[in-house]
């Protein structure tokens, strides 16, 4: 495993952000209270920066009217189409769930290919020794 | 151990590929509120300094339904002074010259002139917009072209605005919200048609327009994403009125741009309109071809927002079905659903033919661009 | 079964039926009503709709013209040419009487429930293979809740009737009483083509029927749109909602772009937790007639392929309207498996009552395929 030291701890407090390139890739590191987290920079919907982008919180509701905001700081709103990507685990908050559509005819892929794919931002093992980020490729 | 120099967010990405593109939907703005003033007589200045705007809507400086970004904007978009799409220097670094932008169209949605209900200052403003548009754009910047925004609620001060700007070649078309206070394939409208074609320019109709109707005919949409949704039934109302009224019978030279309402509504309008006039052709003896016919032969669309089947072949087909020799790319930019161009490029599953005179070719031969 | 479609039993999800004048209505009015119709001249009036003129080619079909009266006013010829036309085993009537686009709504509940009464009496009774919608003032959520409770022990309605162009857009909070009231009852809603026109398009007033005709689709994914956003299937998980007389083929680009917006504007509407076209697949379906494709062109199966669902289109030859010719009800193949499901299968899959209540031979359930 390549490790690769993109920054001091102290350049990115928490909350904060950093864009950092590793062999060619822009990659964005995350400080969440104190927990560094990486993902690939690049949106999987149309490639803006996901670093330019709104750390936010995940907006959530079970009834129609309410509306609550939880998880504050840990998701990635890119700059662009607003996608959200939660900070962690790369995981956009778009993915389609719930009952994949069955082929009924030949011609058709199943469900389960048409909606995987392009929604889930690329993460990165992300530790720190001493006073320095380090990535791991 | 060796740091790896961090790199700050840049504006910027390094390019691979050489583009060359025409982008047909270009924002620009307003550096601050008072930069249009100049532009206007004193007369007016005054008007709208003690006045204001004055719309058929609720709100006196903003739309009905906020948007999700701030100024409808990437959130990168933002120049170090001034709001997305005010400055020249870092739209051509950003947009471009990053996105090989050979020419772009512009499209002021600034105040909306159209949509003013005091004609008088509309009248004034739209010839600010204009004066605006080449001295702090087009002027400075020759990959830039300017639209002639008119006030279509009065074709008198509509027209009188087209012939003033018609010898300007930096002019490349004539700009008018689709959703006015009748359809604009009504007959009131049909003075301002006849000079964009003795002007020799297309229509440029851009979605939006503030009317007092509401968005849907079933009622005022609750929340943005119902009221952005809207932007596509207001250019389907917009070709069956053109259509339907004989607009392009009776001016079988007007072009006509739909800027920003997306593609794929296209193919099912036109199969709609096709089989519903034959059965009720009665009503509408003026037409002499099918609604399809004179749809191909009279309107372009831009890309921006490309529509995004599950899959790319739906998309390269909904391209076919409307024709592949209307389709004009367009980023939208700096607003926040832009279209990166590469993105489109790599949606496009064409012949190389095509996808260059979607790219480029056909707005090219449009506006007649070297 | 003569007639029938590729060998099928059938069931036809939308039939007009005619209430031939407002005087037919008289016998079902309480003394007060009775009274202010005859000295108000209300029993002589015509409340013929706009978006429903009975002597364009559209309104019937030349066989299926009555001799006198209004299209859809003579059982004889519907028993002959829709029911025993088609193989059709039962037929869903829509009785769209003009009154209930009054704006009292107390006047408007009184023409509903005379008009159901009036259709019970004169149409379930005397042909048992017919079904009914119940016509309620949507103007009125809580006066439509009233004549739901009243009307819904009679099996033989099996869904409510909204129009696709009303006061209120029909995913909001003001109409979830009637959907309150649909679902404790088993009954899907029906929104069929048409409008009270207390709205024109987003685009102002045009000049034709074949124009507002066609504006029906835009309203019906307008109302598409309305239902997801606003959380309606959110709320209501078991609500089921059929689109009649829509067009059908607008659907899949709708679904495309509302997906496309939804994935970056989802904090507005965080009830929406799944893709917008998935919870269409769950809760929506369409009547077959009209059908907006080019003759030939297999639109059919693609619509299909697009949504990714055979469980969405409802048979429907929408008996007496001119949409097709001769038997050419069923644009496909005979040997498609598409057919049984189009038929009959997804009819008895979206509407409980019709295997509920005096089901016809063709349908008992040990004969439903499973």
């Amino acid at each position: 495993m390549d490790r690769h030291v993109v920054a001091k701890v102290a350049d990115v407090p928490p909350g904060d952000r950093k864009l950092v390139t590793v062999k060619g890739r822009p990659i964005a590191v995350f400080n969440l209270k104190g927990e560094f987290f990486a993902i690939g920079d690049k949106c999987p919907h149309e490639a803006g920066s996901l670093c330019a982008g709104r750390i936010v919180g995940l907006a959530e509701s079970d009834v129609p009217g309410d509306y609550r905001l939880t998880r504050a700081g840990e998701f990635i709103k890119c700059p662009w189409h607003g996608w959200e990507f939660d900070i962690r685990t790369g995981q956009s908050w778009c993915d389609p769930t719930g009952t994949r559509v069955r082929a009924y005819d030949a011609k058709i892929e199943p469900g389960a290919e048409l909606n995987k794919g392009p929604y889930v931002a690329e993460t990165f093992k992300v530790t720190v020794e001493d006073d320095y980020v380090v990535i791991n490729l | 151990m060796s740091i790896v120099t961090a790199e700050r967010p840049q504006a910027q990405r390094p390019q691979r590929q050489k583009l060359s593109v025409v982008d047909c939907d270009i924002h620009p703005g307003f550096s601050t509120p008072e930069e249009i003033h100049p532009f206007l007589p004193e007369r007016w200045r005054e008007h709208v300094k003690t006045f204001g705007g004055h719309y058929r809507q609720a709100f006196a400086d903003t739309l009905s339904h906020p948007r999700m970004a701030p100024e409808v904007s990437r959130a990168d978009a933002w120049p170090p002074k001034g709001p997305p799409g005010s400055d020249l220097e870092f739209m051509r670094a950003q947009h471009l010259d990053a996105n090989g932008v050979a020419y772009g169209m512009l499209m002021p949605l600034n105040r909306g002139p159209g949509n003013q209900r005091n004609l008088g200052y509309g009248a004034a403003l739209a010839t600010a917009v204009n004066d605006w548009q080449i001295a702090k754009w087009v002027t400075p910047e020759p990959r830039l072209r300017a639209s002639i925004v008119v006030t279509q609620e009065d074709p008198e001060a509509a027209i009188a605005e087209i012939e003033k700007r018609a010898g300007d070649e930096r002019f490349a078309q004539i700009m008018l919200p689709p959703r006015s206070l009748e359809p604009l394939g009504r007959k009131r409208y049909w003075p301002i048609y006849e000079a964009a074609v003795a002007a020799k320019r297309p229509l440029a109709l851009h979605v939006g327009g503030i009317n007092g109707y509401p968005a849907s005919a079933g009622g005022y949409p609750s929340y943005y994403i119902e009221e952005q949704h809207t932007n596509v039934q207001g250019m389907q109302a917009l070709v069956t009125s053109l259509v339907l009224e004989g607009v392009f019978e009776r001016f079988p030279q007007l072009r006509v741009v739909l800027v920003e309402g997306g593609i794929a509504w296209m193919p099912a309008l036109k199969w709609r309109l096709d089989k519903h006039y034959k059965r009720l052709k009665a009503e509408v003896p003026h037409l002499k071809r099918l609604p399809s016919e004179y749809i191909h032969d009279h309107i372009w669309l831009t890309t921006q927002p490309l529509d995004e089947p599950d899959k790319d072949s739906d998309l390269a087909e909904t391209f076919e079905l409307v024709g592949c020799d209307r389709i004009m790319f367009s980023t939208d930019y700096p607003h926040w659903d832009f279209d990166d161009p590469r993105f489109v490029l790599s949606k496009l599953t064409l012949s190389p033919e095509k996808q260059q005179a979607i790219l480029a070719g056909n707005a090219k031969a449009l506006y007649g661009l070297k | 079964m003569p007639n029938s479609i590729f060998g099928h039993p059938a069931i036809d999800c939308d039939v007009h039926i005619a209430v031939p004048n407002t005087a037919a209505l008289m016998p079902y009015l309480d003394a007060y009503w009775y009274d202010a119709f005859r000295s108000r001249g209300i029993e002589r009036t015509s409340f013929t709709l706009t978006g429903d003129p009975p002597n364009t080619p559209l309104a019937a079909r030349p066989d299926w013209r009555p001799k006198s009266g209004k299209p859809g006013s003579d059982l004889e010829l519907l028993r002959s040419q829709a029911l025993d036309g088609f193989g059709s085993s039962i037929a869903i009537a829509n009785c769209l009487f003009g009154g209930m686009a009054l704006h009292s709504e107390d006047l408007a509940a009184v023409m509903c429930k005379a008009v159901n009464d009036w259709v019970a009496d004169t149409w379930l009774d005397k042909e048992p293979r017919l079904r009914a919608s119940i016509l309620v003032p949507q103007q009125s959520p809580e006066l439509a809740v009233e004549e739901i409770e009243r009307r819904a022990h009679d099996k033989r309605f099996v869904q409510i009737t909204l129009l696709a162009m009303g006061n209120e857009l029909l995913g909001r909070r003001s109409l979830w009483p009637i959907y309150e009231a649909a679902v404790r009852h088993n009954l899907p809603i029906g929104i069929h083509a048409g409008g009270l026109y207390h709205h024109p398009t987003l685009n102002g007033w045009g000049s034709y029927f074949l124009e507002d005709y066609v504006a029906n689709a835009f309203a019906f994914e307008n109302q598409v749109v309305s239902l997801v956003c606003e959380g309606a299937f959110a709320k209501f998980p078991e609500l089921k909602v059929v689109l009649i007389e829509s067009g059908v083929t607008w659907l899949p680009a709708g679904m495309w772009r509302l997906n496309k917006t939804w994935r970056g504007v989802r904090p507005e509407i965080p009830w929406v937790k799944q893709v917008p076209s998935e919870l269409v697949r769950q809760h929506i379906r369409l009547t077959l007639q009209p059908f907006d494709e080019p003759e030939g062109s297999g639109r059919l199966e693609r619509f299909v392929e697009q949504m990714q669902s055979d469980q969405l289109i409802l048979f429907s030859t929408d008996f007496p309207h001119w949409h097709f010719d001769g038997k050419d009800a069923l644009p496909l193949s005979p040997s498609s498996p598409l057919a049984p499901k189009i038929l009959y299968q997804n009819a008895l899959d979206t509407y409980p009552r019709l295997t509920e209540a005096k089901a016809t031979a063709a349908f008992a359930p040990k004969e439903i395929s499973p």
